[in-house]
């Protein structure tokens, strides 16, 4: 396990600590929740490759590595370290491009269905769950964030684990891809909002810009009617109520 | 070691806010408790009302198992020695907590609770804001309603103006009731530089250049996929936009509807924007 030496976490997730894979025992560390296994095809193509020799050295030793072509203990002892961090920040970056791919979005929407993401905070989603998404495809730039297809919002990860991660490693196309390819995925949009209250009055410019903001959406409700698309309480439209009176106020 | 007990002796209030999941309140200050006025209507929703605020006060409560009984070392557990009108001691202390969360709920609206919950946000004591673009905007506890026993606690950001549920699973069985649905509103208004720091994120980040991309390009709204959530998080910027927000001022929607009936007036009132926001929407891709 001291391929692991340089991973400051006690512990390990149970199941990895007897395998000998790279793959398994990088998607056992607490806080790699997010990733998904790549098959090891895909990574010893170098079509895939492109382009990153530029982000890491010894490109070739580190997909032997990560497909265990090569055991990292037989490496020179002081370029273990280097070479383990390279292989995991190759991982990531050959990870968001996997993503993209029919295998890796299907590999990425168990995850999704699996709540592995966490879900969104906003009570109006009501527990919907979440997409890592990067704010820029280069390696470096911005950390993790995750992504609300309900509210149509970014949300910082909860843990810190999964706060430091990457951006890149998951990049700016995985969201719109993964509903690309799986539209039925689509939620129904929630159209309620929420008005702060003084003493059971709504707070006058809360409301105004309340008022204002249905009315951008009954805007683009009309627009969307026209495009020919539906969305009365189907998946990319809206949650519609069924009367008033069924939405009375519980207070 | 202490032999003495008094060495030991919490005062009922402050071992309530020490304990696990309750750090979100305040202590009542004394006087507010003391005074009958902020406590009127509330015999009517606790039972064991005067045994609960005794508690509260740290005066001696007898609880049924207190009471004397006739013959104590009997294995049995008799009734004959129980009091039937003295709360048992799980009782009360549930009758003690809804009591003073309630008390709680109208503490935290008077100018002391106020300024001891400012602190406590300025601190940031109830978290910051999971939003990506609110920045770390720190939270306010809020009620879904004053109804005890309705709803956990919720916590409102006043940069994006929206609720969210509290990070730790621990505040998942707090009471909204106790913290209520005034108080963020009223701190917000007490405490104007809150709208400040708000007003400099907002500017900060052009938000509406967010929406997700596919290899650098926007999904159109056309799109069976497209955006259609955008005017949840808009401002208005553009003059067209400023002058519809004015005229939402007091209708349109009626004020009491999340947007539920599209009547044929205001539809007709729309009408006469459409063309304009088409223009915009194309502008945006
Ligand atoms: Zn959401
Ligand atoms: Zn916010």
């Amino acid at each position: 396990m001291s391929a692991h030496g340089n991973n400051n976490e006690p512990f390990t997730d149970s199941s990895s600590d007897f395998t000998e894979y790279w793959i398994d025992l990088f998607l056992g560390i607490k806080g790699n929740e997010y990733f998904c296994d790549i098959d090891d095809d895909y990574i010893r193509d170098r079509f895939n490759l492109t382009g990153l020799n530029q982000e890491v050295a010894k490109l070739p030793t580190l997909v032997d590595i990560i497909t265990d072509m090569v055991d990292i203990e037989l490496q020179p002892e002081e370029h273990r370290d280097s070479l383990e961090h390279n292989a995991r920040v190759l991982y990531g970056l050959v990870h968001a491009r996997y993503i993209l791919t029919q295998r890796g979005l299907n590999k990425m929407f168990e995850k999704y269905k699996n709540g592995d993401f966490g879900y969104c905070p906003r009570v109006n989603c009501q527990l919907h769950p979440l997409l890592p998404v990067g704010l820029e495809d280069l390696p470096r730039s911005t950390s993790v964030k995750l992504y609300c297809a309900k509210c149509e919002d970014l949300y910082n990860p909860k843990s810190g684990r999964h706060a430091i991660i990457d951006g890149a490693y998951f990049g700016t196309s995985f969201p719109a891809m993964f509903f690309q390819n799986f539209t039925h995925a689509m939620p129904v949009h929630s159209k309620e909002t929420y008005v702060p209250k003084v003493f059971g009055f709504k707070v006058h410019e809360h409301s105004n810009l309340d008022r204002w903001r249905s009315l951008q959406r009954r805007k683009l409700e009309t627009r969307l009617t026209g495009y020919g698309i539906d969305i009365h309480n189907t998946s990319g439209g809206f949650v519609e109520e069924a009367a008033p009176e069924a939405r009375a106020e519980t207070t | 070691m202490s032999s003495d007990p008094e060495d030991d002796y919490v005062p009922w209030i402050q071992q309530f806010c020490e304990s696990f999941g309750h750090d979100y309140f305040v202590p009542v200050a004394q006087e507010f408790i003391e005074d009958d006025f902020n406590l009127t209507g509330l015999s009517l929703q606790v039972p064991y009302y005067r045994e609960a605020l005794y508690t509260i006060l740290d005066y001696q409560v007898e609880t049924s198992e207190d009471a004397p009984t006739t013959n104590a070392g009997n294995g049995l557990r008799s009734g004959s020695g129980k009091r039937s009108d003295l709360p048992n001691k799980l009782l009360l202390s549930h009758s003690a907590e809804l009591l003073y969360g309630l008390i709680h709920a109208r503490y935290i609206i008077s100018k002391p609770g106020l300024t001891a919950m400012a602190s406590k946000f300025e601190r940031s004591e109830f978290g910051i804001c999971p939003r990506y673009y609110c920045d770390g905007m720190h939270l306010i506890p809020v009620g879904a309603t004053d109804i005890p026993g309705q709803e956990t606690v919720r916590l409102y950001c006043p940069c994006c103006s929206d609720i969210y549920l509290p990070l730790s699973s621990r505040y998942l069985n707090i009471d909204g009731a106790f913290f209520g649905t005034t108080f963020p509103g009223l701190l917000v208004k007490m405490f104007p530089e809150i709208e400040n720091q708000c007003k400099l994120r907002i500017n900060k980040v052009n938000q509406d250049n967010f929406g997700i991309r596919l290899f650098g390009f926007k999904i159109h709204e056309s799109s069976a996929t497209g955006p259609r959530m955008k005017w949840l998080r808009q401002y208005p910027a553009l003059e067209e936009e400023r002058r519809e927000y004015a005229e939402c001022e007091l209708e349109l929607p009626p004020a009491n509807d999340g947007g539920v009936d599209m009547s044929v007036s205001e539809a007709s009132e729309i009408e006469p924007d459409f063309d304009d926001d088409r223009t915009m929407a194309s502008e945006g891709i």
